[in-house]
């Protein structure tokens, strides 16, 4: 890991809707090749948060740079450096995994070619090459879970925003489905995940820890079981939510 | 551009995939012509009618043979008492009674007039209109062709002709009419189910996210919309044609031409819809009740602009499928080139026009 080069910047981040402050003055760094977890309740403010990152949307104000480019003038640039997974499932059903792969690997303009031999390798890797051309409304969650975390990688970005990921999906697959992350990491992709399941906050390198737009704390998981005399991850994150008095559900 | 052909190639994949719009897709076109050509029509055919002669006389006989025999009128009781004419209604087959008044052929002799009366069903108005003007024309035509005989000394005789539908065949006026609704059907009701269906199912954020700028992704939609549309326009002027010989007087060309205008309006509205809803059933919701009926009421499809109330006229002039019915009215029946419709024309270009403004500044580029 390199920690001297910060991959995502974020100075003062503002994001209001109307009175509400959704993100109260946003301030990390995310280090090139780390998986970094952003942690909070529902309602915490991590989806604006990495819907700003992601260009999706706008920030009141702040300073805020992607993989190296302005969020503000620089989007085009950022758009073709990520990989974005969100929380809803974001594959075609009535498409066959062959072609959902060749449609996303299309619209970040792969050439045909690449797009062939990449697949070949893609379903290989996950034993699903006999079922290419079956429709994704026929697979079970966990395997399109899988699907398209892959396809979010497929161009093989520097960054891959995945929002909520494993929302939904029973623990084993989760335990599958984050070793893809961790291999996609070891392959030099930097990966910024929301969740909010404290135990997979253990698998991040560092985490940060939202409450009510706020980040609270913001340290590898060792350190802040430590740091807050904690057992787990779930018991720093109910001190932490309880310490700003506020009721939240774990 | 390749990643746009593999978004269009995408699109094409939904479309076919997803067998029961393709049914409604071409199938709805063909179903509404053949329903609209020959189901409802304004003609009437034998309609029932009853004969309450009181004269019995060579005058009425030849006067009822005349009528029943123009093919309009079928008789269904001979009445003999003025009680039946209640009962011959209430039974639902008679539309219609005449009476002759007794002593019909002499009065008609000595005095120069007799007494016919015609009773209507007036329960559906529009029918008993109808028909009471047939009975008066058939009855007016007899006096008049027997009065020739007499060579009275003044007579004014009427000729009628009724221009570029000499049949007054009603499915001149449905295939234009069934036209504007279709397509502005197709086109905006797909595309907006389509374009929520992204945003529904999450893979919209996906899009935004990516390379692809949203006006490819909104063009992207429309494309595959336009072709279908297209065959459809074509489809409907075909079985206009062959099936109920609908004839396409004009330029073969500014029709199609303008059917591709009026196809751009109808997905620009479409767009327009999917702009504020981001969800299927409610864009659908809107296309259907914001589309099919002014489409159907206040086109001048059914109902004649002209008979209307002012502050409905004024609404019909807000409503793009009149000036495109105008349109192809003109160049399909009357032969009239760009000269005549040039204003239609520029009226749906202009609509075309703000639809795709409006929907540019709605369509949410950045989803909150």
């Amino acid at each position: 890991m390199n920690n001297s080069t910060p991959i995502i910047r974020v100075r003062n981040l503002v994001k209001k809707f109307g009175d509400f402050v959704a993100n109260d003055h946003l301030t990390f760094d995310v280090f090139s090749g780390e998986i970094f977890g952003f942690l909070g309740a529902n309602g915490a403010g991590k989806t604006t948060a990495i819907r700003i990152l992601c260009g999706l949307s706008k920030p009141t104000s702040g300073e805020i740079s992607v993989a190296g480019f302005n969020i503000y003038n620089q989007t085009e640039q950022i758009k073709r450096s990520i990989g974005y997974m969100s929380q809803k499932f974001s594959l075609y059903e009535d498409l066959t995994i062959a072609e959902n792969i060749r449609f996303y690997g299309g619209i970040y303009g792969l050439k045909r070619k690449e797009i062939k031999t990449q697949t070949a390798i893609l379903l290989e890797k996950l034993g699903m090459n006999d079922y290419r051309d079956q429709l994704i409304r026929d697979l079970p969650l966990g395997w399109r879970q899988k699907l398209a975390f892959s396809v979010a990688i497929f161009h093989n970005p520097k960054i891959v925003f995945l929002d909520e990921p494993t929302s939904g999906v029973d623990p084993i697959t989760r335990r599958q489905f984050w070793n893809l992350i961790y291999e996609a990491a070891h392959n030099g992709i930097t990966v910024f995940v929301t969740t909010h399941y404290m135990d997979e906050a253990e698998y991040c390198d560092r985490i940060s820890m939202m409450v009510d737009g706020q980040i609270v704390a913001l340290d590898s998981p060792g350190k802040l079981i430590q740091t807050y005399n904690a057992a787990n991850m779930n018991e720093v994150f109910l001190k932490l939510a309880r310490s700003s008095l506020t009721e939240v559900k774990a | 551009m390749n990643r746009f052909r593999g978004f269009v190639r995408k699109e094409f994949h939904h479309i076919f995939r997803d067998k029961q719009t393709l049914l409604i897709l071409f199938g709805m076109p063909i179903a509404q012509m053949l329903i609209f050509g020959f189901v409802i029509s304004n003609e009437i055919r034998n309609v029932g009618i009853a004969v309450f002669d009181q004269s019995h006389d060579a005058v009425t006989q030849k006067i009822t043979d005349k009528i029943l025999s123009s093919g309009y009128f079928l008789l269904e009781y001979d009445i003999h008492s003025q009680n039946e004419i209640g009962q011959a209604f209430r039974g639902g087959k008679v539309k219609e009674v005449i009476i002759f008044a007794p002593e019909f052929a002499r009065n008609l002799e000595k005095t120069g007039t007799a007494n016919v009366q015609i009773i209507a069903d007036a329960s559906d108005a529009n029918l008993a209109n109808l028909i009471t003007i047939y009975t008066t024309g058939i009855i007016q035509d007899y006096i008049n062709k027997s009065n020739a005989q007499h060579s009275m000394p003044m007579q004014i005789v009427t000729e009628v002709r009724m221009l570029y539908n000499e049949q007054m065949k009603g499915v001149f006026l449905f295939v234009p009419g069934i036209m504007a609704l279709i397509l502005v059907l197709i086109s905006a009701q797909m595309t907006s189910i389509s374009i929520a269906r992204e945003k529904e199912m999450g893979t919209m954020e996906v899009l935004l996210v990516s390379p692809l700028k949203p006006i490819q992704i909104i063009i992207g939609k429309v494309v595959p919309y336009v072709l279908l549309s297209f065959i459809n326009a074509v489809t409907i002027l075909l079985l206009g044609y062959f099936v109920f010989g609908v004839p396409v007087h004009g330029s073969v060309v500014l029709l199609l031409a303008e059917c591709m205008l009026y196809i751009l309006l109808a997905l620009s509205l479409g767009i327009l819809i999917s702009s504020v809803t981001n969800n299927q059933l409610v864009a659908m919701m809107i296309s259907a009740m914001a589309l099919m009926l002014p489409v159907i009421l206040l086109s001048g499809f059914i109902f004649p602009i002209e008979n209307m109330p002012k502050i409905l006229q004024w609404l019909c002039a807000l409503m793009p499928p009149k000036y495109f019915i105008t349109i192809i009215k003109n160049i399909m029946l009357k032969n009239t080139g760009l000269l005549y419709v040039w204003k239609e024309t520029l009226i749906l270009c202009g609509f075309t026009v703000l639809f795709i403004l409006l929907s540019v500044k709605k369509f949410k580029i950045r989803l909150e």
